[in-house]
């Protein structure tokens, strides 16, 4: 519910470990804004979120240390460079990483040579993929993406996609707002179409 | 955790030296426009230095107030800023005492060079310098609040003003009465003490204010 428009409503739906949730509809169907209440940015007009078992509202800080979300704003200072966004926003999530690990990891995503570059210097792409790192460190269960694939080449398409594979085999869950087949070798895909 | 906040916008700020400067600048130019205008009385100049210089570090702090949250909701780093795990007043408190350092700290050190124009006595320069440094973090602290609140809206930064500014008060009349206390040779003791404890309760109660704000705003 944003504002007086039922947005979505009667949405059951229950993720177990190692499920890949593709989450797609219509542009304002508002896959963003169930994202987002289940990160817990927003409150559910009716309804509740839960966790293993507990309400996340709840949980609290708990709940927020087993998620990733990534928005479809990079989430990436353009001051800084691409090493101090990466080590910065883990720090803030509890992980705090060396220069040297952060400089592997960016260049694992493809951005070797640019790590000391302020991100405004960046492509578009490019500034996705910093802030993309982070799913390279984080050690969070649920992952929630919003439309990450935007402005990203092949390559980096792939290597989002070899990361959501390796998420998974690991007991992870990712839902995913993403109108791209990813073809993900695991049977356990629910997917989720919005309608307006 | 804290740490990493204050370090983030104090490199950050340090990136944007232009912003911090301008409203250092700002200051000094709203400070000495006042003596010029005036002219040579000394008697006059000595009598409104106490609120000139406070009330020009009151505008000072507006221009950089808007800034606190807004660059960091349009990139989408605030979202993130709220998804840590730990309580959202640690992290805004962090952010409110960089933007004391980067915003108002300058001020207070520089508040007593452009207090010579108004031909105030070394002691008297001290106090105005002491009253500054107990009362500009009243201004960061209630100041975020206001910002967290005026986050997004268009015109955000007249609006912050006319919640922010009338806040203010009790900090400008305390500090500037410490400073007029001692041009007028009484204590400036009672004065600073006020400011003192109004600043503590800042301290306590601004924080959740601007973190329950701010979920609103980014709802």
């Amino acid at each position: 519910m944003r504002g007086d428009r039922r947005l979505f409503s009667g949405l059951d739906l229950s993720v177990s470990p190692g499920t890949f949730v593709q989450l797609t509809g219509p542009n304002g169907s508002g896959k963003t804004s169930l994202l987002r209440i289940l990160c817990g940015l927003l409150a559910p007009a009716e309804g509740e979120i839960k966790w293993e078992g507990a309400n996340i509202r709840s949980l609290g800080e708990e709940y927020v240390a087993a998620v990733t979300y990534l928005g479809h704003r990079h989430g990436v200072k353009d001051e800084l460079t691409g090493i101090e966004n990466l080590r910065i926003s883990n720090a803030l999530n509890g992980v705090e990483i060396s220069k040297d690990r952060a400089r592997a990891v960016l260049k694992e995503m493809g951005l070797a040579g640019r790590e000391l570059l302020p991100a405004r210097l960046l492509s578009e792409g490019q500034r996705r993929r910093v802030g993309l790192a982070r799913l390279l460190v984080c050690k969070t269960k649920l992952w929630l993406l919003d439309e990450v694939m935007t402005s990203l080449d092949k390559g980096a398409v792939a290597l989002v996609r070899s990361l959501i594979q390796n998420h998974l085999t690991g007991g992870g869950i990712a839902i995913v707002a993403t109108h791209q087949d990813l073809e993900l070798s695991t049977d356990r895909i629910q997917r989720l179409e919005l309608t307006t | 955790m804290l740490r990493w906040i204050v370090w983030r916008d104090l490199m950050l700020a340090w990136r944007r030296r232009a912003d911090m400067l301008s409203t250092v600048f700002f200051f000094v130019i709203v400070v000495s426009l006042f003596p010029l205008g005036i002219g040579p009385e000394m008697q006059l100049l000595r009598t409104i230095a106490p609120g000139v210089v406070w009330v020009a570090a009151l505008l000072a702090s507006m221009l950089s107030l808007g800034r606190l949250f807004a660059n960091d909701y349009q990139d989408g780093t605030l979202e993130q800023l709220l998804l840590t795990p730990q309580p959202l007043f640690l992290v805004v408190l962090g952010k409110t005492l960089a933007h004391w350092i980067v915003a108002e700290v300058p001020l207070v050190l520089i508040a007593p060079l452009v207090g010579v124009q108004f031909d105030l006595s070394r002691e008297t320069l001290w106090i105005l310098f002491a009253s500054l440094l107990i009362g500009t973090p009243v201004l960061s602290l209630i100041g975020s609040v206001g910002a967290a609140l005026t986050l997004g809206l268009r015109g955000g930064g007249v609006l912050i003003s006319i919640l922010v500014l009338p806040l203010y008060i009790p900090a400008l009349i305390f500090g500037s009465g410490a400073v007029t206390a001692t041009i007028i040779g009484t204590s400036p003791a009672p004065h600073l003490y006020l400011l003192g404890a109004f600043a503590i309760v800042a301290l306590v109660f601004s924080p959740w204010a601007t973190a329950a704000a701010l979920k609103i705003s980014l709802e």
